[in-house]
């Protein structure tokens, strides 16, 4: 595996030298040491367990040694056989599992040891859980470099290395990179032109107000929102059943983030709208982040264990969304390296554990008129249509039936089986089947008429089936609904009005239920105010607290990540003490006061991140810094970043002049091979194909069908969407390749493409080639580039002089004053240019 | 291995490939020259070979993933003590700790009919369903010790892939090609082949979890393209693409002249990789060379073999040219109902195939390096599963999580054994507990991997596929 090569190389080091060199640094045991422990050595030498009999977080203990003696001798690096251990050199190696520490690290403990082992204890708690910081901003050399105050924190990190920025990118670079970073979308030729004569000393700065404000803004910058909340269009196991109005909150995401809702508010109304004083249908349709947790209704599971489920994860994910927290890791035990206890977690559950999973009616605009002045008619319709077919008494009679069931289990094995079908079709089933009929919403009469008619012959006889004409009663019923006007429906959490009671659990097991917890959070952060407000509402308002140290810090790191590539805390699912520590501490501090003092306004964030001197370097490798800054943490230059699988999507649609540019609504299914789908459980997806313009709706908008997603998405590293995914892998694959290549989407494109180029630019090759870069790449060939084109349009033809019964397949469509031949030479150009390297990377 | 060791990687890429030659367009025609040498340039490439943990026994792995849960009752484990129990509820303290999916513990238990008799020198015995199966009994351990902690399809099969219930986390295909790499130069390093009906876990069976979606299971389809996208789009010949790739490569290399980005590179040798994928499929597929005998022996080309057997030709052909894991999924064994002719029509189908690869893997001296496993995700109840009072007679078996079968040949396997004993009824495993992660364990161990350095590091905590569990079970292994 690639740890071998690594090795491989480490022990060539160690050959030569056998011991990596001590650090020449002064330790500090809190901040260079401790860590370290705690992340590679405490799991088997810790407070829990002893290996060896040796334990490596207390002094004595650790100056004791272990089984085989001391292992640590002051001022002795060399002779140490902690030492030796973890280089290697002995017939163990330390750790035993995962990677091995590096010679930094060795030469890190090799100081300390040097030194005199050091142990002052910390005198402040890890870094993320200290207040933030406001810190002035640094001086610098150069002055003239920098243009907000980002980058007097960058250069004076680069100018302490004796590293030079680099040149501000060129103009063109610079327009293409910020409007895909703002809008997901390239400049059209039409906008690189006008910004290229837009001389005004503010030129770049208007662009980005301009970007800023386009509706597009929210959907490129919901993406990644979506990731975070595990968004998704279906169930997620087994049957894998779609979910038609899961779309309602991205709409609500792409809407709020538009408006530049603050964070604060953002925050709160996903996490508690409901419980909002001014409550509205918005606020409850943001509670449907909480929704794309995973529903399992796979025939004989327990409802009760995969939504306790469901309620774990909420609070983990509330861990990693705003906190960067790892919470979940104390599902079974005390968390092994931060300070989160297990009752801490279950505290962190109960907040959620109260809330029940309901679908409301949400008109959308326009619906709810229609739909009332229609109701009372057909109310009336539907209550004689069952009465005429004595439905409502065989339905007391199957409800009774699936009571005795509940109650009884056991004693009739198709009641049983009847009853478990019943609880995995209808939401919280057990609660809609013991209230009385008369109190039920009108969704759970729907629900549960709907699942007796469906499965009549489940619980009866045939002939009893038949006997009540179900079939008749289910065409008819079908009938009267295609004429009622219909309302849209929404996911929304809200609470239960009789709320289960919160327990820990014992080892995790969900069944085996310890002490009972109140909502709480963690005693290392700020408490919660004693407000009289409902808890989960005093939550959501207390992440967004001024005190809170993670959560502003948390954010403004995520936008960073999204427009740099990467976090300025790298792992920016994990600010505890395995994470990375910050590349830029006081930056990212001031960045999360910034947010804080700007509102919490996303968009001023987003600006001042663009507008920095530190964005607009050019993204051209450094040769010189290869060694030096291999992961561009320096920030020395701009990073080459390839687009993510929604935007190579819609860039290549936007090309070739297909992108349909409607802004939310609900999920299409563009074509996808035959096979795809019918790979789900028993072939219960359908994947029915969307038609005219909604076949080329952005890739935000795509049907994600979690068991069999759609393969571009999963072919450029989408996320499962099974937890909260706060990074995105950046992966080079074959399979991207035949993607791009071959897909017919992709190819349809490039058909698409060659069409615009013939249609929209006249004259000789030269003048067309100008025009295709012009609209993929936003910017002329290079000479040596349009020879090259040139010569492949003179082979390419060639090649179709001698298979001319190929030119139909490729060009299937006239164009007046060009042959078919010539334009299909241009989808075959059109199809390298979408190939591009450079047209799928943001410079 | 975490992300510093992906920095280091690519920073000593970019060290091989300025000791190579200087910055430009000739040092990326060198490195793309050594292209073949994937062995010596392990660190350039996710997938290139990489060395396992100690000497394997096997190199690569077929898994037969039998989905649904096969009645290890009716092929496996022979009891004829449950003659003297059918028709009757079994004691209540036998079944009080029982959870099951649809049955409740008060039903009946169902003997089976089915007749076993022993084969082989080793004398283990075999359902009269699986004969082919049976007459393969010197070569296979099979393991009648199994349990597991889920009692439904879909997390019992996340957690024999993956480790844990949940979903989200890699499987055991991407965990092995990450360990290992992959030998091939133009196959994937991990494919799925399915026959029947699609599998509960879907491709969260074949996910890479967090590792990079480098390492995910590539499904090779049984109808259209065999991967997604081989076929060059109608009209673009093979030399159309060609002249394509050659004028996208040399404009490529033009903007790496001018970025300097070694990703470039990268993508550029993406794209010859998935040329010669393009090459390399339709060869896979072509039998032709195949001698009769082959054919006849998998049952290519008869009913109702003919599926299963094509994927398990598949199976043996991909693992000639380098393929390192083959995920053979069938589905669905999951009997509720109808078991004799349901549970006759999927042997029919699988036995006679599943023993010709055994077979034929033998004969070519391939079952020493390729661990051959066929499993499900659990087994089925010695009690009868009657979902319609009115048609009784055509009971099956509920789900089975605490004592089932599997088997397992080939490289690093001892032939001819049986591990594990369960109790008279089959309700419990009485020797040799072998837990999943344990089965895991092993597998990874015949593979040469130590299943607790095998991790990558995730959300604040090294992750593996036997979680925090699993021992190697060495009565398995030869």
């Amino acid at each position: 595996m690639l740890r071998t090569g690594l090795l491989a190389l480490t022990f060539c080091g160690l050959a030569a030298a056998q011991l990596p060199p001590a650090a020449k640094t002064k330790i500090d045991f809190a901040r260079d040491i401790e860590p370290l422990l705690a992340k590679r050595c405490l799991l088997c030498h810790g407070p829990q367990q002893q290996m060896s009999g040796f334990r490596l977080d207390q002094k004595d203990a650790a100056l004791k040694g272990g089984a085989s003696g001391a292992d640590i001798l002051p001022g002795k690096s060399a002779d140490s056989r902690l030492i030796r251990l973890v280089s290697g050199l002995e017939k163990k190696v330390m750790p035993p599992m995962g990677a091995r520490l590096t010679t930094d690290e060795i030469g890190l403990l090799r100081a300390w040891i040097d030194q005199g082992v050091d142990w002052s204890a910390a005198k402040t708690p890890h870094w993320s859980f200290q207040k933030i910081q406001h810190p002035s901003v640094p001086t610098v050399r150069d002055r003239a470099w920098t243009r907000n105050a980002i980058d007097n924190f960058i250069l004076a990190r680069l100018e302490r290395e004796a590293v030079a920025p680099s040149p501000e990118a060129a103009k063109l670079t610079l327009l293409r990179r910020v409007s895909l970073d703002l809008t997901g979308l390239p400049p059209t030729p039409d906008e690189v032109r006008a910004y290229l004569n837009d001389n005004r000393p503010d030129a770049y700065e208007r662009l980005v107000d301009r970007l800023l404000d386009s509706p597009h803004y929210g959907e490129k910058w919901t993406r990644y929102w979506l990731d975070l909340a595990r968004y998704a269009d279906s169930d997620g196991y087994e049957k894998d059943r779609s979910r038609p109005w899961a779309w309602r909150y991205r709409h609500w995401v792409i809407d709020a983030l538009n408006r530049d809702m603050p964070f604060d508010e953002f925050t709160t109304e996903q996490l508690a709208g409901d419980l909002l004083p001014n409550r509205n249908l918005d606020t409850l349709v943001a509670t449907g982040f909480n929704r794309n947790t995973l529903t399992n209704r796979e025939g004989g599971t327990d409802p009760e264990q995969f939504r306790d489920e469901q309620v774990l994860d909420r609070a983990a994910t509330l861990g990693t969304v705003w906190m960067g927290l790892t919470v979940g890791c104390a599902q079974c035990h005390n968390h092994k390296f931060d300070p989160i206890s297990q009752k801490e977690f279950y505290q962190l559950t109960a907040f959620f554990n109260t809330q029940e999973e309901v679908n409301i009616q949400a008109p959308l605009p326009g619906e709810l008129g229609p739909y009332l002045a229609a109701k009372p008619e057909y109310d009336g319709k539907r209550r004689a249509l069952l009465a005429e077919y004595k439905i409502p008494e065989a339905l007391a009679d199957y409800e009774s039936k699936l009571r005795e069931a509940a109650l009884h289990p056991g004693n009739h094995a198709d009641w049983d089986f009847a009853y478990g079908e019943f609880t995995h079709t209808v939401d919280n089933a057990r609660k809609v089947l013991f209230l009385d009929p008369a109190r039920r919403s009108e969704v759970q009469q729907t629900a549960v008429l709907d699942v007796f008619l469906g499965s009549c012959g489940n619980l009866y006889p045939k002939e009893h089936c038949d006997e009540l004409k179900v079939r008749d009663v289910r065409a008819k019923l079908n009938e009267l609904n295609a004429k009622l006007p219909q309302v849209s429906y929404a996911p929304v959490l809200l609470e239960n009005d009789t709320p289960p009671k919160s327990y820990i659990h014992e080892k995790g097991d969900w069944r085996e239920h310890g002490t009972e917890v109140q909502p709480g959070t963690l005693a290392i952060l700020p408490p919660l105010p004693a407000a009289d407000q409902a808890p989960r509402l005093a939550l959501a308002r207390w992440l967004t607290s001024p005190e809170h140290p993670l959560t502003s810090r948390v954010a403004v790191n995520r936008l960073w990540q999204e427009i740099f590539g990467r976090g300025l805390v790298y792992t920016s699912d994990d600010f505890g003490t395995q994470g990375d520590r910050p590349t830029h501490p006081e930056l990212l501090d001031w960045l999360a006061t910034e947010f804080m003092q700007r509102g919490w306004s996303m968009k001023q964030m987003v600006r001042l991140m663009v507008t920095s001197a530190t964005y607009r370097q050019s993204s051209h490798a450094r040769p010189e810094l290869q060694e030096k800054d291999p992961g561009n943490t320096l920030l020395a230059r701009q990073s080459r970043l390839r687009l993510p699988a929604e935007l190579i999507r819609d860039e290549v649609l936007y090309a070739a002049g297909l992108l349909d540019l409607r802004i939310g609504g609900r999920s299409v299914k563009p074509p996808q091979p035959k096979g795809v789908a019918e790979l789900s459980y028993a072939g219960s997806v359908k994947w029915d194909e969307s038609t005219g313009p909604d076949r080329y709706r952005r890739g935000l908008y795509i049907h994600f069908q979690r068991t069999v997603p759609y393969p571009q998405l999963m072919n450029f590293d989408a996320p499962a969407a099974s937890l909260a995914c706060t990074r995105r892998e950046r992966t080079d694959t074959p399979l991207q390749a035949l993607n791009l290549m071959n897909d017919p989407v992709f190819f349809e494109a490039a058909q698409a493409l060659a069409f615009r180029i013939l249609r929209e630019s006249t004259g000789a090759f030269r003048d067309r080639l100008n025009y295709a870069y012009a609209v993929t790449l936003g910017r002329e060939p290079s000479a040596r580039e349009a020879e090259r084109m040139g010569k492949y349009f003179d082979d390419a033809s060639r090649d179709l002089q001698a298979h001319p019964q190929t030119v139909a397949a490729l060009f299937p469509n006239q164009l007046e004053g060009v042959s078919q031949a010539e334009a299909a030479v241009w989808v075959e150009l059109s199809r390298v240019l979408l190939n591009l390297d450079e047209f799928i990377t943001k410079d | 291995m975490d992300r510093e060791q992906f920095l280091r990687i690519q920073s000593r890429r970019k060290f091989f490939r300025e000791c190579a030659g200087g910055i430009g367009t000739v040092a990326l025609a060198q490195l793309l020259a050594g292209e073949g040498r994937a062995a010596d340039t392990g660190e350039q490439n996710p997938l290139a070979p990489r060395k396992p943990h100690f000497a394997p026994k096997a190199k690569n792995i077929i898994f037969m993933f039998m989905e649904g849960g096969p009645s290890q009752i009716d092929l496996f484990d022979p009891k004829p003590e449950l003659r003297k129990w059918h028709g009757k509820p079994l004691p209540a303290e036998m079944t009080k700790d029982l959870r099951l999916a649809f049955t409740k513990p008060n039903a009946a238990v169902l003997a089976s009919p089915r007749t076993f008799q022993p084969y082989g020198q080793s004398g283990i015995e075999f359902s009269d369903y699986i004969p082919h199966i049976g007459s393969c009994a010197d070569d296979l351990c099979l393991v009648r010790s199994m349990f597991t902690d889920a009692f439904n399809h879909h997390p019992g099969q996340l957690l024999l892939f993956g480790g844990s219930i949940q979903v989200g986390r890699p499987t055991m295909g991407a965990w092995v090609l990450y360990g290992l790499g992959s030998e091939s130069q133009n196959l994937p390093g991990f494919v799925v082949l399915s026959s029947g009906v699609g599998t509960s876990g879907g491709s969260s069976n074949w996910s890479s979890g967090f590792l990079p979606s480098t390492y995910q299971g590539v499904v090779l389809r049984s109808a259209g393209d065999p991967v997604l996208y081989l076929s060059n789009p109608a009209g673009i010949t093979r030399e159309m693409q060609r002249a394509g790739l050659d004028t996208l490569k040399d404009l490529n290399e033009e903007h790496y002249a001018q970025t300097g980005d070694m990703e470039i590179a990268a993508r550029i040798s993406s794209y010859e990789l998935a040329f010669r994928m393009q090459m390399a499929g339709p060869e896979l597929l072509d039998f032709s060379k195949e001698s009769p005998e082959t054919l006849a022996m998998y049952g290519v080309n008869e009913d109702p073999t003919r599926q299963f057997a094509t994927n398990c030709l598949l199976a043996r052909r991909m693992v000639e040219r380098g393929v390192r894991f083959v995920m053979l999924n069938h589905a669905s064994w999951d009997d509720h109902t109808d078991l004799n002719r349901k549970l006759k029509k999927n042997c029919d189908i699988a036995d006679k195939p599943t023993a010709a690869l055994i077979k034929d893997l033998k004969q070519r001296g391939m079952l020493k390096d390729t661990l051959v496993v066929w499993a499900g995700e659990f087994g089925r109840t010695p009690m009868v599963e009657i979902r319609n009072p009115r048609d009784a007679d055509n009971g099956g078996r509920d789900h089975h999580p605490l004592a089932y079968s599997l088997f397992l040949a080939g490289g690093g396997i001892k032939g001819g054994t049986v591990v594990g004993k369960t109790d008279e009824l089959c309700m419990n495993v009485t020797e040799d507990k072998v837990h999943v992660h344990d089965l895991q364990a092993t597998i990874l161990h015949c593979l040469g991997l130590e299943h607790t350095r095998l991790t990558f590091h995730h959300m604040g905590r090294d992750f593996r596929l036997t979680d925090v569990a699993g021992s190697v079970v060495n009565k398995m292994l030869a």
